[in-house]
């Protein structure tokens, strides 16, 4: 007796909606390019610069009272959110201060936190600062710029990699999805707000590994099935490959996701939105594999006389197998 | 033909139990933390009941290497901090003036007097003659204090840039010397740092120096970023200057070389020094706390022999004039020299505090920073939230690989049961390589081994599948797992080449918590692939062989 998340044997047409499925992810990454220019992202202080207080107390958080106990240090800009997480402990409120960067400071100075820390002890003599971190907008502004040579170098390397391996069509159609699912994680976090720190970066280009990973399968099969099949039509071969990887492809992500999902309920809040960008890059990415990446270089065509003879030997020179 | 060679066999067997012995003490973590902390004490010399029982906690002859936990688990400080490396080149080009002013008066025939005019850049002298006929000949003898540069990437260049500019002779590092300047600056900042750092005795600091002129120190442990900014963030830059006299207006324009610094003890009182000191903290040999006459708190100290030579001609001269103990530009106290010190001792008195006076003591001997900190970045993590963060962590990692492991037995029986060993043997193999290696881990870094659990059951899930499509078409069981290795090759390399490379580019790029991060998700690829292909296939091929099964269900 098995568990089987699909069926021995599958022959679904995935390439048939293709209009309906490439569309859907084209507007979804439209919408998401203005999300992010309509509503920005929630840049945290590794971006922005500023200071983060974290804070915990036995007693009820009170936002308000917290806000009224601080205005009168004229810190600028401040934003006091309670953190609700279900790990913590009954009489555990968690809250976290942010404090803009001040002009000209590089961070905050020990007696402006000292002044916070007074303040809010005032209101509620159990609090406690459990963390305090404060990046200067030098550093910030080189973070950003360090984040955005990564996410390229990244896209960079694989197209290389794919290139070489592959052909130029399935370089360009691991790419084009990795960008969607990239566009898309960006898309979310600019329409929910959820934080995005250095920490994000991280989880984007695990994205980037496990939708390239996905990918990656499906080509595999798909250059495999050429070969077998020379004179199948194109549409055929890329409907038996995906067919053929559908129950991995699909155990793969089961088995990812209930890692990470168990992460997300059980791992505290100071990694949740990380893992978040995790799951969602998860489903995104096996999303793209099939609706973005295959369909992709299905429209661009494949050179089809691959294995033939020791003439042309385009896009397997470097395969382990011939 | 599902053949693996003894050798190949014993390696396999070899490097999976090697990996079982060195995860083992994370188990332990504090345990063996405690042994380790003892042996190092009692291999320093000391000896007492306590650590012998710490000691004992763990056995010696057993691997006692831990991962190490980043500071978002552990709890302490993090301070990024920039040099201002430009600091350094005024102290160079003040101290040529001696040996200029020398020059240029033994040519007083032809230059006449020799002045050291005001300039706006610190860095830069400018020096004046009265006679201008004799700016040219004056400009040569200067320019013969300019030398080759000695270092690797300056040859061929001056270490001085000696030039004519209205009417003055302009002198200035010049481009190679600074960058070897800079150079030096860091290196000293950072064993400074160090120095101090290891003085208040943490465990395991990270002291790193990043770019041209950043410094990263990590101190696990530590209460606060702002403590460690106090230790690490004075210059402890001592200076002996010559007291011109006292005002009590702040603005007040210095004369020509001459400095106003605040007194420390008395609000609105200001002296006003002259800029070159007779003797500087560098030529201290030691420092101690100590208590003055009346009992109060101050330091003690001692000159090197050269430092001892200045101090005493200077007091012996100066018997009965004021002379100022200067750190960090503030006058801590100006007694009256009352006879000569030969000795080159002395104590430094001010007002402050034991503790203060410790400190003090502590940061004089370490030495002087040569130049000035900015801190671009600072962070405090209590240890509470810290262990909150483990605590979490654990308690996810432990229900997603349980969930996984009861997920793969369900969808392919024996052969999840295979899958499972064999991520259970790559879990610990991740442990067994970042403690040898003194890896760290962090927060994100148990994301990217929750993570890899997920998806390290790939490979095996890739080569499952394929077997089972295999199963369909090949003569034999044997033939369909070997076809199903075989096949599912190229896939599992290329999968995890690429997934490696975004690893590596994690960890060329980034910083801090994300190179944790990127550490254990590159180590997750190569244990997943090396568990997957051998140690899988090692229990796969021997069950395979005592069973020869007609049939076999994945």
């Amino acid at each position: 007796m098995r568990l089987k998340l699909v069926p021995e044997k599958t022959d679904i047409n995935f390439m048939a909606p293709w209009r309906i499925t490439f569309g859907l992810s084209a507007l979804l990454m439209v919408l998401s390019t203005v999300a992010f220019f309509v509503f920005g992202l929630n840049f945290g202080i590794d971006f922005q610069g500023g200071t983060s207080i974290r804070i915990e107390a036995t007693q009820p958080i009170d936002v308000g009272t917290y806000r009224d106990a601080i205005s009168p240090l004229n810190l600028g800009d401040v934003s006091i959110s309670e953190v609700f997480d279900p790990t913590y402990a009954a009489d555990q409120n968690v809250a976290t201060i942010r404090i803009q960067a001040m002009d000209g400071e590089e961070s905050v100075s020990p007696e402006v936190l000292a002044q916070v820390e007074t303040a809010l002890n005032g209101v509620d003599p159990t609090l406690t600062f459990t963390s305090v971190e404060s990046v200067g907008p030098k550093v910030s502004g080189e973070l950003v710029q360090e984040a955005i040579i990564a996410v390229i170098a990244a896209l960079g390397a694989v197209l290389v990699y794919i290139w070489l391996r592959f052909e130029w069509q399935f370089a360009l159609g691991a790419v084009a999805a990795l960008v969607h699912d990239i566009l898309l994680t960006i898309g979310i976090f600019s329409v929910i707000q959820i934080k995005f720190d250095l920490a994000i970066i991280a989880a984007l280009l695990t994205i980037v590994g496990y939708s390239l990973n996905d990918t990656v399968v499906v080509f595999d099969r798909v250059r495999e099935n050429l070969i077998k099949f020379k004179k199948r039509a194109l549409l055929d071969v890329f409907n038996l490959s995906l067919n053929e990887t559908l129950s991995r492809t699909l155990m793969t992500s089961v088995t990812t996701l209930i890692a990470l999902v168990a992460l997300f309920v059980l791992g505290g809040d100071v990694i949740r939105g990380f893992v978040f960008a995790m799951i969602w890059g998860v489903l995104v990415g096996t999303w793209s594999s099939v609706y973005v990446a295959a369909v992709i270089v299905k429209r661009l065509g494949v050179r089809r006389d691959w294995g033939q003879g020791n003439g042309d030997k385009a896009g397997t020179q470097f395969a382990t197998d011939p | 033909m599902l053949q693996i060679s003894l050798w190949k066999r014993a390696l396999i067997v070899l490097l999976s139990l090697a990996a079982l012995v060195y995860a083992t003490p994370n188990l332990f973590y504090e345990r063996v933390e405690r042994h380790n902390d003892a042996v190092l004490a009692m291999a320093a010399g000391q000896d007492t009941p306590q650590l012998r029982a710490e000691r004992s906690l763990w056995p010696d002859w057993a691997p006692s290497y831990l991962v190490n936990l980043g500071l978002d688990l552990r709890g302490g400080a993090q301070l990024l901090a920039e040099v201002s490396v430009t600091d350094v080149y005024a102290d160079r080009i003040d101290a040529l003036w001696p040996e200029v002013r020398d020059l240029l008066l033994a040519e007083r025939a032809t230059v006449g007097g020799v002045r050291r005019m005001p300039s706006d850049d610190l860095g830069v002298m400018r020096v004046a003659v009265s006679n201008p006929d004799g700016l040219d000949q004056a400009l040569s003898v200067v320019q013969s204090l300019s030398r080759p540069m000695q270092t690797l990437t300056g040859i061929g260049q001056q270490d001085l840039e000696i030039t004519l500019d209205q009417g003055q002779i302009r002198i200035t590092l010049s481009e190679a010397e600074r960058l070897a300047t800079d150079d030096r600056t860091m290196a000293q900042s950072l064993e400074i740092i160090r120095r101090r750092v290891d003085e208040v005795g943490t465990r395991e600091p990270t002291i790193l120096r990043q770019g041209a002129d950043r410094i990263l120190i990590q101190v696990p442990g530590i209460g606060s970023a702002d403590e460690l900014k106090a230790l690490i963030g004075t210059t402890a830059r001592l200076t002996f200057n010559p007291v011109i006299g006292t005002t009590s207006d702040a603005g007040q324009t210095a004369g020509l070389r001459q400095v106003i610094y605040p007194s420390a003890e008395d609000q609105g009182l200001f002296y006003i020094l002259e800029q070159t000191p007779v003797v500087t903290g560098e030529q201290l040999v030691d420092a101690q706390p100590a208590f003055d006459q009346n009992g109060r708190p101050a330091v003690s100290f001692r000159f090197n022999p050269s430092g001892a030579r200045a101090f005493g001609l200077y007091t012996a001269e100066n018997i009965g004039s004021p002379f100022a103990i200067v750190l960090d530009s503030q006058v801590v106290s100006a007694p009256v020299i009352q006879s000569s010190i030969p000795g080159g001792s002395g104590i430094i008195t001010g007002r402050f505090s034991v503790e203060e006076s410790t400190n003090l003591a502590v940061l004089l001997r370490a030495g002087a920073l040569p130049a000035r900190m900015t801190f671009l970045e600072e962070r405090t993590i209590g240890p509470e939230l810290g262990q909150d963060s483990i605590d979490a962590g654990k308690i996810a990692a432990l229900v997603a690989m349980a969930l996984v492991l009861i997920f793969m037995v369900l969808s392919y029986g024996m052969f999840g049961v295979i899958a499972n060993v064999a991520l259970l043997f790559n879990i610990a193999m991740i442990f067994a390589i970042l403690s040898v290696i003194g890896g760290t881990l962090t927060l994100p870094g148990i994301a990217g081994i929750v993570l890899t659990i997920g998806m390290a059951v790939d490979a095996n899930v890739l080569i499952f599948e394929r077997i089972r499509e295999e199963l369909r078409t090949a003569r034999g069981t044997a033939r369909a797992i070997e076809l199903g290795y075989e096949k599912a090759m190229s896939a599992i390399v290329d999968a995890n080449i690429t997934t490696f490379i975004t690893a590596s580019i994690l960890f060329a790029l980034g910083s801090g918590p994300v190179r944790g991060f990127a550490i254990t998700l590159g180590l997750g690829i190569v244990t997943s692939v090396f568990t997957a292909l051998f140690v899988a296939r090692l229990i796969l091929v021997t069950w395979y062989e005592r069973r020869r099964p007609k049939t076999i269900t994945i």
